[in-house]
């Protein structure tokens, strides 16, 4: 590994080392740019490492995000096909269990409306669901199925993503973070800080150019865009996992409740939990997985372990004599209107931005990669990246400042 | 014993967590200075690994009647200690929780239990209290090799922990190796019981000096101890082998036989040296103890890296650790036996009992002859630094999730994954059961690097468990 | 004084132990070192850490499965399986 000898100014500086940023430093080398990765500490440091690794289409909202999951999914099965196994890539298939007459009603009309725009998904009767997971609840009425979901091992992503991208010609230098940006030119001044365009970053390392600088650092996106005079409001949102003793196969899919969706796309900041069930080829199952605002409180949640554990022995009644035999918590990376940012930022022209995935940054980062090389390549990308341009939080950000201390307090 | 196990939640000035030597001495000490104590252990009777014992149900007089009971030292340490907490018990100053894992501690503190044995009925109780002293001791250190996964090896405690506990052995014919002064009582053990101990290999060579050490630290006591086994080795006609270790586990199945070699200062093995026994059915292995860390590194203890390379907690001269009261006694403040042990518990007792008084703790002089004392038998009984030389890219490292030391070193060499915590999630060494305690050391020091000792930040990546024991869910959903 | 012996059954076959022994200890004192295959490699696994720690000799007990055999004491009649 490249530990910054040699000429320090390239095409790209990507700024993390998580699923974001290897994917993006992946895709540029293979346009032929010059690429350096920057992290403050190793690869897969931050969210990638305290994940599920889903890459899932049934969770997703119609719109701009349910396209770029299906665009990212084709990445997956076509772009990077060859390193699946490097990955642990598995086409798991999710369902998505519904145990009350209205939510599975609510469910029906969900999958009618995805079926419409060509989302692979299949209603199961409860004599199908029994087939597909013996061990469910009793109480479970019908569900669907979403052949399409499947997972990684999110931190393998990312930490091969980097070395093939370092074979690739790229440089990765770890423990390296950005403490201020470099700036030229005349420019126009932001927020009172010094204008004029991007042209590198500075470190504890010394200062390196770079003709484009991408900030795919995650839950820290904020902090690195506040660093730059722009406002982009990514905040945390905390979900424990919970992990089982090892079994031998009892769930077969990943299955989630059908209140699953609604949570995700709430902006509830108090605790929230649905079951998502699932096994693993190692023979553990993970119980996931709940959803907070608090900041980045690494605080054990004695409250988010026994919801996880009612929602999920619910769900699966076995699971009541099965050991957990650990678990962990990480942070979301999530914008207000939850679509995350991606793009070159007109407000500070040389920085561009790939971060607040949220809950689906492992599933959209093969898409969120490829689209952005080619952005920076000077190329049209194959799928348009308005929607998630920065520009949206306005001329500064600054009215996203209230966030910003909901997500601190 | 105790009557206070029918409600699930109590409340007392002083928790304990722990009832070996440092746990007992600070449960008592805590109760005689007038506090309100709570003792959580995992096992079910009083002792903890060192004076691990017989069932007293069973055999009623291995409490009492043997004056120096089962080869154990300072029993009459014991027999005090336990009279004392008996007393302390049955005038409801103690509650004694026995059968009880700790599953998760909360600042400030509240203690999550669960049964260590599923079957044994044991009730999980939830214990508050003010202050803390956390006694979990340590277990036995391991370093892989070729073979070592075979069933018939043992860890050296383990099979010293079979001896007193049982009454019998769990084979016939043993190899002892590993480094440090605990290899002696082990294969001492064995020789008593019947069983044969073909050699014991120590990587070090202290043997010569260390009676004068142990005088010039001012605990003649070790020095007494060195001797007896000295002369208990002669006649048993035990091997002692200095500057030797076992390179290989033979056998197809479980360990038949093993083949040695000589090593020089760092561990390289001496090219001619080797050898092989055969016919052997046990081989113990034991580099010192890894201290029980999980609970102090949960509730954010500083730490350090001790002289023997393990993760211990910083404490005070009244045992406290940075966390207020929270205060450490044993293993986890530096490994050094139960003597230190029993004097840092009665300190942590006596100040967790009181903890605003500004009387000096009892006997800090005694602790600091024995810490010199322990520290120099670090520095006699180091980790081989050539260790990884040992291995062969299929010996696996991880036992639980069968992780070989091949697998780490290409995600160190190839992903960057130079700590603990990326190696498990790369390879998944550490992911397994023991969640990394059998093999936390040993993958830190493959992904620091050739001759690189990992450092704290790394080794408390590896201590980080949320969970402290396994919880069946159904307990977890009960929690609000 | 000479501890109760109990019967266990291990397998389905029977074998004797002491009272206060642990499931480890009355199988390796008869002579069965392993009782568990590994999930990866079927690898055959018995005591190890011999304290509860590393939970190599997992077994189930009475129906009760990934049991430490060396913490569980045995007791007249009580059914051990290898996993």
């Amino acid at each position: 590994m490249n530990f910054g000898n040699g000429p320090r100014g390239s095409d790209v500086l990507v700024m993390g080392a998580g699923v974001i940023g290897a994917a993006t430093a992946y895709f540029a080398a293979q346009q032929g740019l010059s690429v350096t990765v920057l992290d403050k500490g190793l690869p897969a440091g931050g969210t990638s490492s305290a994940c599920e690794g889903n890459i899932l289409v049934s969770d997703k909202e119609l719109g701009p995000e349910l396209e770029l999951t299906r665009y990212s999914l084709g990445v997956w099965h076509n772009d990077l096909a060859e390193h699946k196994k490097l990955w642990e890539f598995e086409s798991k298939g999710g369902i998505i269990v519904a145990s009350r007459e209205s939510s599975l009603a609510s469910l029906n009309r969900v999958m009618a409306v995805q079926q419409g725009f060509g989302v692979d998904v299949e209603e199961l009767d409860q004599a199908a669901l029994r087939e597909a997971e013996p061990h469910i609840s009793r109480e479970a009425l019908g569900g669907a199925s979403y052949r399409e979901d499947c997972q990684v091992q999110p931190m393998l992503v990312a930490a091969h993503l980097v070395r093939l991208a370092t074979e690739a010609g790229a440089r990765f230098i770890a423990d390296t973070p950005v403490t201020a940006f470099l700036r030229s030119g005349p420019g126009r001044s932001v927020s009172g800080r010094d204008g004029g365009r991007v042209t590198g970053v500075r470190t504890p390392r010394g200062d390196f150019p770079a003709g484009a600088v991408v900030n795919c650092t995650g839950t820290w996106a904020g902090e690195l865009a506040a660093l730059a005079g722009v406002e982009v409001p990514v905040l945390p949102r905390r979900g424990f996992v919970m992990v089982t003793e090892p079994l031998p196969p009892m769930v077969h899919h990943k299955v989630y409740a059908a209140e699953y969706i609604d949570n995700v796309g709430s902006s509830d900041a108090g605790l929230q939990a649905s079951p998502v069930v699932e096994g693993t080829p190692s023979g553990t199952i993970l119980i996931g997985s709940t959803r907070e605002r608090v900041g980045f409180d690494r605080t054990v949640s004695t409250a988010a372990l026994g919801l996880l554990a009612r929602n999920a022995t619910a769900l699966f009644p076995f699971l009541e004599r099965v050991k957990a035999i650990r678990h962990y918590h990480g942070f979301r990376p999530y914008c207000p209107d939850h679509l995350p940012v991606i793009g070159h930022d007109d407000r500070a022209p040389g920085l561009w931005h790939a971060a607040g995935h949220e809950g689906a940054g492992i599933g959209l980062s093969a898409g969120t990669g490829k689209l952005l090389a080619q952005a920076l390549a000077g190329l049209t990308p194959d799928m348009d990246l308005t929607p998630f341009a920065p520009a949206r939080f306005g001329e500064s950000g600054a009215h996203t400042s209230a966030h910003r201390e909901e997500a601190t307090a | 014993m105790s009557d206070a196990v029918s409600s699930s939640t109590i409340s007392v000035d002083v928790a304990v967590v722990g009832a070996g030597p440092a746990g007992l001495a600070a449960a008592v000490a805590a109760a005689e200075a007038g506090a309100r104590v709570a003792v959580v252990d995992a096992g079910a009777q009083p002792g903890g690994q060192f004076w691990r014992h017989a069932r007293e149900t069973v055999q009623p007089e291995a409490a009492d009647d043997q004056p120096d009971g089962h080869g154990h030292h300072g029993w009459s340490t014991y027999l005090d200690l336990r009279a004392r907490f008996d007393a302390a018990q049955r005038a409801g100053r103690i509650t004694y929780l026995p059968g009880l894992q700790v599953w998760m501690a909360e600042p400030g503190f509240t203690l999550h239990t669960t049964p260590a044995v599923a079957s044994s009925g044991t009730v999980p109780a939830t214990v508050t209290a003010s202050r803390l002293v956390l006694c979990p001791g340590g277990y036995d250190r391991q370093l892989p090799v070729p073979g070592w996964e075979l069933p018939g090896v043992m860890a050296a405690g383990g099979i010293q922990a079979f001896i007193k506990a049982n009454g019998v052995l769990p084979g016939k014919r043993f190899v002892i190796a590993g480094t440090g002064p605990f290899l002696l009582p082990v294969a001492a053990g064995i020789a008593e019981a019947g069983g044969k101990v073909l050699a014991v290999l120590e990587s070090s060579a202290p043997s010569a000096w260390l009676p004068h050490l142990a005088a010039a630290s001012g605990v003649p006591g070790k020095a007494l101890e060195g001797a007896e086994y000295a002369a208990l080795f002669a006649r048993h006609r035990i091997p002692y082998r200095t500057r030797s270790i076992v390179t290989e586990v033979l056998g197809s199945g479980r360990a038949e036989g093993v083949r040695t070699a000589k090593v020089d200062a760092e561990g390289r093995v001496r090219p001619g040296t080797g050898r092989a026994y055969t016919d052997v059915d046990v081989v113990g292995f034991g580099w010192g103890f890894t201290p029980q860390m999980e609970l102090p590194v949960s509730l954010g203890v500083d730490t350090r890296i001790d002289a023997d390379g393990s993760l211990v907690g910083v404490v005070d001269e009244r045992q406290q650790s940075s966390v207020p009261g929270l205060f450490l006694a044993g293993e986890v403040t530096g490994v050094g036996g139960a003597t230190l042990a029993v004097l840092e518990g009665l300190a942590a007792g006596a100040a967790a009992a009181r903890p605003d008084s500004t009387t000096p703790v009892k006997q800090p002089a005694a602790i600091t002859r024995h810490r010199r004392f322990a520290q120099a038998m670090h520095q006699a009984h180091p980790v081989p630094a050539a260790w990884p030389d040992w291995l062969t890219p299929d010996t696996t490292v991880c036992r639980c999730e069968e992780v070989t030391a091949g697998e780490i070193t290409e995600a160190r060499d190839n992903l960057g994954a130079r700590d603990a915590r990326s190696l498990k999630s790369f390879t998944r060494a550490g992911m397994g059961w023991c969640q990394g305690r059998v093999c936390g050391f040993a993958a830190a020091c493959l992904g620091a690097g050739p001759g690189e000792a990992p450092d704290a930040g790394s080794l408390a990546g590896s201590a980080k468990r949320p969970l402290a024991a396994p919880v069946a869910i159904g307990e977890l959903a009960a929690l609000d | 004084m000479n501890p109760q012996p109990v019967t266990i059954t291990f397998d389905g076959r029977p074998l004797t132990a002491t009272a206060g022994q642990s499931v480890g200890a009355a199988l390796a004192s008869q002579g069965v070192t392993a009782w568990r295959s590994t999930r990866k490699g079927g690898k055959p696994r018995g005591l190890f850490c011999g304290i509860g720690v590393c939970f190599d000799c997992l077994v189930t007990v009475d129906g009760e499965t990934n049991q430490r055999a060396c913490l569980v004491e045995v007791c007249e009649g009580m059914e051990v399986e290898g996993s």
